[in-house]
């Protein structure tokens, strides 16, 4: 059952085409990745995903929804959850608080019951804490609950922002370079990380990267994009050897991307 | 007739369109909002008035010796204390303008007086007749001087080495940081122009309200001319400044009582509410 | 210490706070015995804008909408109950909850337009805002008479009389407490954290599933709500209202007031109201002390509180509270204090500054 349907999906940015009639299919449990050179567009098809951008053509279907037919902040309802190529975490807050709002659309009180903070308000955050430690101890986060995000080193920054997204219980995970700034064993650790996410939390993986060692790893199909069109999508072998794909990051030489 | 009011509200708007021009300058190079721009003119206003009647300085010297007072003011200004903040909050500078304007505010009231003094005038208010229309010299005056600033303006930034320099930082500060232009002065050049502008404004008005240490109340009036034009245009703040004066003078004449006073502010919530960026300006997204 | 999640929810998390705000509530309960007519007055204008500096810090301070033209919630606050109860007739006790209603309403109503704003447009827009109701209060006449403004009472209830500055100051403090735990309890739940977020960063809060217009019209209500019942009050605390009450000026000193005390923190609203109303007193005291030309000056109250507001935002932009919190952690940490630790993160690029 596919859960994301991308089709033609094109977007223009005052005259630059940031996407042309990228398609691309994902099927619920994958972890699919998104690969191409530095302003191939992938990160701009998540943000369409998410509707940061409106896309001037194009459909993408989640699950049997109309995704552009929805509100920015419908999208987390849907299921959809992300993580931001430049860190958005809210800096003024803990990691707790952090991971504690992404929980949002599962509230049941109003701003009224909040005021009185009646048992029930009580009650859901007791809950939603409990939920959230799992996550804490799933990433390992446990010494730095209670610190500001703020003062927080980049590599656990981006781990919060990771269990952030999963606090919100997605069923699509689109993460943006996920790997940008770690050493190679944070990187390793990384992909037992999200394999965990796909086989134990039964979460579908959208994954834009650079780093191919990862990217072939863990990945069950990749596309590769360039100039905004997708060159060729298929299984990481496929993709490994595809000469077009090989140009299009190395230039005119010939080398393997290994 | 309605000539008339056009002249009339072409006069205040020229005087809207030079505080709102400094403003603007201000806003596009250093990206502060100079909430104390009314209190430049009146800086201004106040200094050219004691030349002339304390130290019965001719006219033609004392504004000038103000010109080049307010100038520096400008810079010491950003030297002192704006420098401090460079790269700060957007709300953080404002508050420290607001805080100046106030400042301002009271010194000169400290330092010359709370009471409203007569300006001396500069042209005359007796009426005459110019192309079948009756005007005042003074109405001529306010507005010659304006196109002759903003023109004077305009040459400067397009064809010297600092106008352009200003203009580069004006869109890119780093870039033009490494492109050699010494921003840290450049902030100071526009602080100073800017100053010097709001100075001229002053001059020119101060014969039309009296001077008092509140008249730089108008000063609020430049954001509506601003944003009108869109913030980050100086043409577009001048061409605000005289659309707002003009229809000052018609809400005057044809709304009820009341109505002219708000009427900056009316068109600026309806600017706002219909181009949130200014009729000409840009919306800034960040990029995620 | 901490032992469940019972302990982390709780309002007080550690005991000594706990014994340190009771003791507080002590001391503001049994303070009016020991102050004169004229302390216990300076007492009940702290309550009434610490009211006012909590709903702006609801707005301002947690939801980062920045608003320069409050006093126009506070105006409507109060010509709303003056007219309720000198016009209309109407007991205290139903003008007081139907005038932050009426502010309330018309914050939902400014909240619509100003969500196409963007930060500083925003605060020119409420600026403008303020200065129609300025002339709205002028010109309506048949409502609030004018330049003459309206005379109010002090309400009774049953028996009891609050004509004197004493007891009223009870009101002020039971209706402050109330108000108070609201936006606490508000700040531990969901809807405080959305708040927060919005200030944070956009993006990622309606990412999160925060639909950004809602949150923003509710934080407008609700700032609007809380100042309105501080106009209320101040309007039957002062016995008369005009125009020259609400002024720019007055905008201005409420964003000084929760700069002062703390931007983002509700200590930092009753700090920054004691610091700014206890200000004009201050400078009175001590202008003894001054030659004679800085003496006689009337003009040096503003300028000193300009140069106070310049000096925290180039020194102390997390305010009293703010350097209080530091004090606290250095204390803590020492002594491996990194003197850097508060450094404000400076930003130099264009796209990082807009949010």
């Amino acid at each position: 059952m596919s859960i994301l349907k991308v089709e033609n999906l094109s977007i223009n940015f005052g005259g630059v085409t940031a996407l042309a009639e990228v398609s691309f299919t994902m099927e619920q449990g994958q972890i699919y990745s998104l690969i191409g050179p530095n302003g191939a567009g992938k990160t701009t098809v998540f943000n369409c995903i998410t509707r940061i951008y409106k896309p001037t053509k194009g459909t993408i279907e989640f699950g049997g929804y109309n995704v552009l037919k929805m509100a920015p902040h419908r999208i987390a309802e849907l299921g959809i959850a992300r993580t931001f190529q430049n860190i958005e975490l809210f800096s003024n807050m803990t990691v707790m608080e952090n991971l504690l709002l992404a929980r949002h659309r599962l509230k049941k009180s109003n701003f009224l019951t909040e005021m009185m903070y009646l048992p029930s308000v009580k009650r859901q955050e007791v809950l939603w804490r409990k939920i959230v430690e799992e996550i804490i101890d799933f990433l390992d986060l446990h010494p730095y609950r209670e610190a500001n995000v703020m003062n927080l080193p980049y590599g656990i920054r981006k781990l919060v922002e990771l269990g952030r997204a999963l606090a919100l219980e997605p069923k699509l995970l689109l993460l943006d370079e996920p790997s940008s700034g770690m050493n190679p064993e944070e990187k390793e650790d990384l992909g037992i990380t999200i394999k965990d996410i796909q086989r134990y939390l039964r979460i579908s993986v959208l994954m834009v990267e650079h780093d191919m060692n990862l990217v072939m790893q863990i990945s069950d199909r990749v596309c590769a994009l360039n100039y905004g069109r997708v060159l060729i999508e298929g299984l990481p072998e496929e993709i490994q050897r595809n000469n077009e794909v090989i140009q299009a990051y190395l230039g005119e030489e010939n080398g393997s991307i290994a | 007739m309605i000539i008339q009011e056009v002249l009339g509200g072409l006069t205040l708007g020229s005087i809207y369109a030079l505080v709102a021009l400094g403003f603007v300058l201000i806003y596009k190079t250093t990206e502060v909002i100079n909430f104390a721009q009314g209190e430049f003119m009146t800086l201004g206003a106040f200094i050219s008035f004691s030349l002339i009647t304390s130290i019965k300085l001719n006219i033609l010297l004392a504004i000038p010796i103000t010109l080049i007072l307010t100038f520096i003011f400008g810079i010491l200004l950003d030297r002192l204390l704006l420098r401090k903040l460079v790269g700060e909050e957007a709300f953080a500078l404002v508050m420290v303008t607001i805080g100046i304007s106030i400042g301002m505010r009271s010194l000169i009231g400290m330092i010359w007086t709370y009471d409203t003094l007569s300006f001396p005038q500069i042209f005359s208010k007796n009426p005459i007749r110019m192309l079948g229309i009756i005007t005042t010299p003074l109405q001529i005056g306010i507005i010659a001087t304006t196109i002759a600033a903003v023109a004077l303006l305009y040459i400067f930034f397009k064809y010297t080495r600092v106008g352009i320099a200003m203009q580069a930082t004006a869109q890119n500060q780093l870039g033009s940081y490494l492109m050699g232009v010494n921003v840290e002065r450049i902030f100071g050049l526009v602080w100073g122009i800017s100053c010097m502008a709001a100075a001229i404004a002053g001059i020119l008005l101060a014969p039309i309200i009296f001077l008092n240490h509140n008249m730089g109340f108008i000063g609020i009036k430049a954001f509506p001319a601003a944003i009108i034009g869109g913030f980050g245009s100086i043409p577009g703040a001048v061409v605000g400044g005289l659309i707002l004066g003009v229809s000052e003078s018609m809400a005057g004449i044809y709304l009820p009582t009341g109505f002219k006073d708000v009427f900056a502010s009316l068109i600026l919530l309806i600017v706002l509410m219909i181009r949130p960026g200014g009729i000409f300006g840009i919306q800034e997204k960040k990029r995620v | 210490m901490r032992r469940n999640y019972e302990d982390d929810v709780a309002l007080f998390k550690w005991k000594s706070t706990f014994l340190f705000y009771s003791f507080l509530f002590l001391i503001l309960i049994t303070l009016p015995l020991f102050s004169n007519s004229y302390i216990i007055y300076i007492l009940n204008l702290i309550g009434i804008y610490t009211i006012v500096s909590l709903g702006l810090q609801i707005l301002t301070g947690y939801t980062g909408l920045i608003s320069l033209g409050h006093v126009a919630f506070f105006a409507i606050g109060a010509y709303s109950s003056a007219y309720l109860t000198s016009t209309l007739k109407l007991s205290f006790w139903v003008s007081l909850p139907i005038s932050g209603m009426i502010t309330c309403v018309i914050g939902f109503i400014v909240g619509i337009p100003a969500l196409r704003m963007r930060g500083l447009y925003l605060a020119i827009a409420t600026m403008a805002f303020s200065f129609i109701i300025e002339q709205i209060i002028l010109q309506w006449e048949g409502v609030t008479n004018g330049v003459r403004g309206i005379t109010l009472t002090r309400p009774t209830l049953g028996l009891i009389s609050f004509r004197s500055d004493y007891v009223y100051y009870y009101l002020i403090l039971s209706i402050a407490l109330l108000l108070t735990m609201g936006i606490r309890n508000l700040l531990r739940s969901p809807m405080g954290r959305a708040l927060i977020a919005i200030r944070d960063s956009e993006i990622a809060a309606q990412v999160m599933g925060i639909h950004l217009g809602r949150y923003k019209i509710i934080a407008f209500g609700m700032s609007a709500f809380y100042t309105g019942i501080a106009g209320c009050l101040f309007g039957h605390f002062m016995k008369y209202i005009g125009p020259e009450n609400f002024t720019l000026l007055d905008s201005i000193g409420f964003i000084v007031m929760i700069l002062i005390g703390g931007l983002g923190t509700l200590q930092g609203a009753v700090l920054g109201s004691v610091f700014v109303t206890f200000l004009p007193e201050f400078i009175r005291l001590i202008k003894d002390f001054f030659p004679s030309i800085i003496k006689e000056q009337s003009g040096i109250q503003p300028l000193v509180y300009a140069l106070i507001l310049i000096f925290f935002i180039i020194y102390e932009p997390h305010g009293i509270y703010g350097r209080w919190l530091k004090l606290k952690f250095y204390f803590e940490m020492f002594p491996y204090y990194k003197k850097d630790t508060f450094r404000r993160e400076r930003k130099f690029y264009k796209s990082e500054r807009s949010r």
